[in-house]
C-alpha cells in the first residue's frame, strides 16, 4: 500500500514537471494567435480561443519566403553531399583494412569535438580570401565540415550491423560485387541513410553561428538569422507576429527531431549506433 | 580512395582554417590589414597583449564558472529526471518524456524568442507569475540589465535545453541495468537508497561520465544563446562571454589576429576535454 503512494505522488510531480517542460512550446503556439489587444493585457490569455491567423499573414509578408529558399539551399546541399561523403568513408572505414584507419576514425572523434566558436574567425577569413562570403556555396561547405565526422562515426555503426556473410552469400549465388551490394547491403543500410540525413539536416537548418559570421547581407539570410532580425524589428509592437515566426521555424523540424532523436542519443553516448 | 572527399572537404573547411588561424594569430591582422596592407609579422604580440589584458582573465573566469554552474545543474536535474521516469507509471512517464522531447526538439534560435516573450518586462508571462504570487518589485522589471539576472535567465534557457538529452541518456543507461541485481540486494537487505549508491551509480558511471564530459564541452563554448540575449537587452561588456568575446573583437572590431589567439584558448581547451571523451567512449567499445 505504502509503495502505491509513493508510486501515485511519484507519478504526479513527474506530470507537474511535464507540464513546466512544456510550456514554453505550448506558449509560443498560444501566442501566435493571439490578436494585438489581448496579447498586450495584463492578464495573459491561456486559451487562444477565439485566435486568428492574422500573425501569420504578417509573417508572410515579410521576407520569410526568401530566407527559406537560402535555408532549403544550404541545407539541400550540405545533406546530399554530406551523406555521399560520409556513407564512403564509412564504407572504407568497415569493409577495409589499411594503414592509419584507427588513426583516422580517432581523428573523426575528436575533430567531431571541434567548436565553430574556436574557428570562426579564420573560416570567415577563408571563406572572404575565397569570394565565397554571402555565398550559398561556401556556408554549404562548412557545413558538411562540420556534419560529416558525426555521419560518418554513425555511418560506420550501421555498416557494420551489416555482416559481410550475407554480401559473400549473394557472390556466390552469382551476383557481382556491384550487385550485391545494391541488392543486399543498400536496402539495409537505408535506416541508417535515413537518419544521417535527418542529423545533417537538422544541424545545417538550425545551426547559427555560423550563418551570422559568414552570411552578413540581409538578403542572404537563413531561417534562424532571419528569426533574430524579425524579433529586432518587432520586438516592441507585435510579439504574436514573432512567435507566429518561432512556430514557423520550429513546428517543421520539432517533427523530423522526433523521428531521430532515439538513434542520435545512441550515437552520442555508445559512440556508434548499434540499431 | 572512398576517403578522399570527406578528407578533401575537412582539410578545405576545418585543417586550412587552422593553419590559417595559427599563422593569423602571430600576425598583427587588424583593420588596415583587412584593406590590403599586408599583415606584419609579430610574433607573440597578440598573444601577449590578450595576456596581459584583464578582460580577457575576466571573460574566461566567467565563461568557465558558467559552464561549470550549467552543467552541474543540468546534470543534477537530468540524472533527478531519469531516475522518476524508471519510479513512475507508464503515464506519467510518457507524458514526462513527451515534455522533454518538444524543449529538445525546439530549434535554438525559436526557444531563445520564447523565452525572451517569456521573460518580456512588461507583457512576459513570468513577470506576470511573480507579480500575482505577490512579488510587487517585478512589475516591469528588466532581466536582462542586470549582469547576475542575465546569467540567471541565461542558465535557465540553457537548462531547459540541455537537461533532455542528460535524462533520456542516463534513462537508457538505467534501464539496462539488470532487475536481478535489486532483487539480490534487496535479499541481503539493503535500503533502496543502499542499492541505488551499490548498484545503480557503478553500473551507470559510464554513461554519466560521457554525458557530463560532453555537457561541459558543450556549455563552455556556447555562443548563440548568450549573443542572442545580449541583442536583447544585456549590456554587451558585463555579459559577454569566451564565444561572443572572439565574435566582438574579430568581427565587430576587425581585430582579426587577436580574435585568433583567443580562439586557440577554446580550441584547446575543447580539444583537451574532447580527447578525455574519446578516450572514454573507446574504453567502451573496440574499434
Amino acid at each position: 500500500m505504502r509503495t502505491r503512494t509513493r508510486q501515485r505522488t511519484f507519478g504526479a510531480l513527474a506530470v507537474v514537471i511535464a507540464l513546466i517542460w512544456m510550456f514554453p512550446v505550448y506558449w509560443m503556439l498560444n501566442s501566435s494567435f493571439l490578436p494585438y489587444n489581448r496579447i498586450r493585457a495584463a492578464e495573459p490569455t491561456f486559451l487562444p480561443l477565439n485566435g486568428t491567423l492574422s500573425a501569420y499573414g504578417r509573417v508572410f509578408d515579410s521576407n520569410f519566403f526568401d530566407t527559406l529558399r537560402i535555408s532549403a539551399m544550404v541545407t539541400g546541399i550540405t545533406v546530399v553531399a554530406a551523406l555521399l561523403f560520409a556513407f564512403l568513408a564509412a564504407l572504407a572505414l568497415s569493409r577495409f583494412r589499411f594503414r592509419g584507419r584507427r588513426s583516422f576514425i580517432l581523428a573523426v572523434l575528436i575533430i567531431q569535438m571541434i567548436p565553430a566558436e574556436g574557428l570562426f574567425i579564420s573560416q570567415f577569413k577563408l571563406l572572404e580570401g575565397w569570394q565565397l562570403l554571402n555565398s550559398v556555396v561556401g556556408l554549404s561547405l562548412l557545413y558538411i565540415a562540420a556534419v560529416v565526422p558525426f555521419t560518418i562515426w554513425m555511418l560506420r555503426g550501421f555498416v557494420n550491423g551489416v555482416p559481410r556473410e550475407l554480401e559473400e552469400a549473394a557472390l556466390v549465388d552469382g551476383c557481382s560485387r556491384l550487385q550485391a551490394f545494391f541488392r543486399i547491403t543498400f536496402p539495409l543500410l537505408a535506416p541508417g541513410l535515413v537518419a544521417s540525413g535527418v542529423y545533417a539536416f537538422l544541424q545545417a537548418w538550425n545551426e547559427f553561428t555560423l550563418s551570422l559570421v559568414i552570411m552578413t547581407r540581409p538578403e542572404n539570410m537563413t531561417l534562424p538569422l532571419w528569426l533574430r532580425s524579425f524579433t529586432e524589428a518587432n520586438r516592441v509592437s507585435d510579439w504574436a507576429g514573432i512567435m507566429a515566426g518561432s512556430v514557423l521555424v520550429a513546428v517543421p523540424v520539432m517533427i523530423f527531431f522526433l523521428l531521430v532523436q532515439h538513434r542520435m542519443t545512441s550515437g552520442l553516448v555508445s559512440g556508434a549506433v548499434k540499431g | 580512395m572512398l576517403l578522399l572527399p570527406a578528407l578533401a572537404i575537412l582539410v578545405a573547411a576545418l585543417g586550412y582554417p587552422l593553419y590559417r588561424q595559427a599563422v593569423m594569430s602571430f600576425q598583427e591582422y587588424g583593420l588596415a590589414q583587412q584593406f590590403g596592407q599586408p599583415p606584419e609579422w609579430v610574433g607573440l604580440d597578440n598573444y601577449v597583449t590578450l595576456v596581459t589584458d584583464s578582460y580577457l582573465w575576466t571573460v574566461i573566469v566567467r565563461s568557465v564558472l558558467f559552464c561549470f554552474a550549467n552543467a552541474a545543474i543540468t546534470m543534477v536535474i537530468g540524472v533527478a529526471l531519469a531516475v522518476l521516469m524508471t519510479l513512475v507509471g507508464r503515464g506519467p512517464r510518457l507524458m514526462l518524456q513527451i515534455g522533454l522531447l518538444l524543449a529538445w526538439a525546439m530549434p535554438h534560435l525559436a526557444s531563445l524568442t520564447v523565452w525572451q516573450w517569456l521573460f518580456d518586462s512588461q507583457y512576459g508571462v513570468i513577470n506576470w507569475l511573480l507579480l500575482n504570487l505577490g512579488f510587487e518589485q517585478f512589475a516591469g522589471h528588466s532581466w536582462l540589465i542586470d549582469q547576475l539576472s542575465f546569467f540567471v535567465v541565461a542558465t535557465v534557457i540553457v537548462v531547459w535545453m540541455s537537461v533532455p538529452f542528460v535524462a533520456f541518456a542516463v534513462y537508457a543507461g538505467l534501464t539496462q541495468v539488470p532487475g536481478e541485481l535489486y532483487e539480490a540486494a534487496q535479499i541481503d537487505g539493503a535500503s533502496a537508497w543502499a542499492r541505488f549508491r551499490t548498484v545503480t551509480v557503478p553500473l551507470v558511471r559510464p554513461v554519466l561520465l560521457i554525458v557530463m564530459l560532453l555537457q561541459i564541452i558543450w556549455d563552455l563554448k556556447v555562443f548563440t544563446q548568450i549573443f542572442v540575449l545580449q541583442d536583447a537587452g544585456g549590456i554587451t561588456a558585463q555579459t559577454n562571454l569566451i564565444g561572443t568575446y572572439i565574435y566582438r573583437l574579430g568581427l565587430g572590431e576587425g581585430e582579426f589576429g587577436l580574435a585568433a589567439a583567443a580562439s586557440w584558448f577554446v580550441l584547446l581547451l575543447t580539444v583537451v576535454l574532447s580527447l578525455y571523451y574519446v578516450r572514454v567512449l573507446i574504453r567502451e567499445e573496440e574499434l
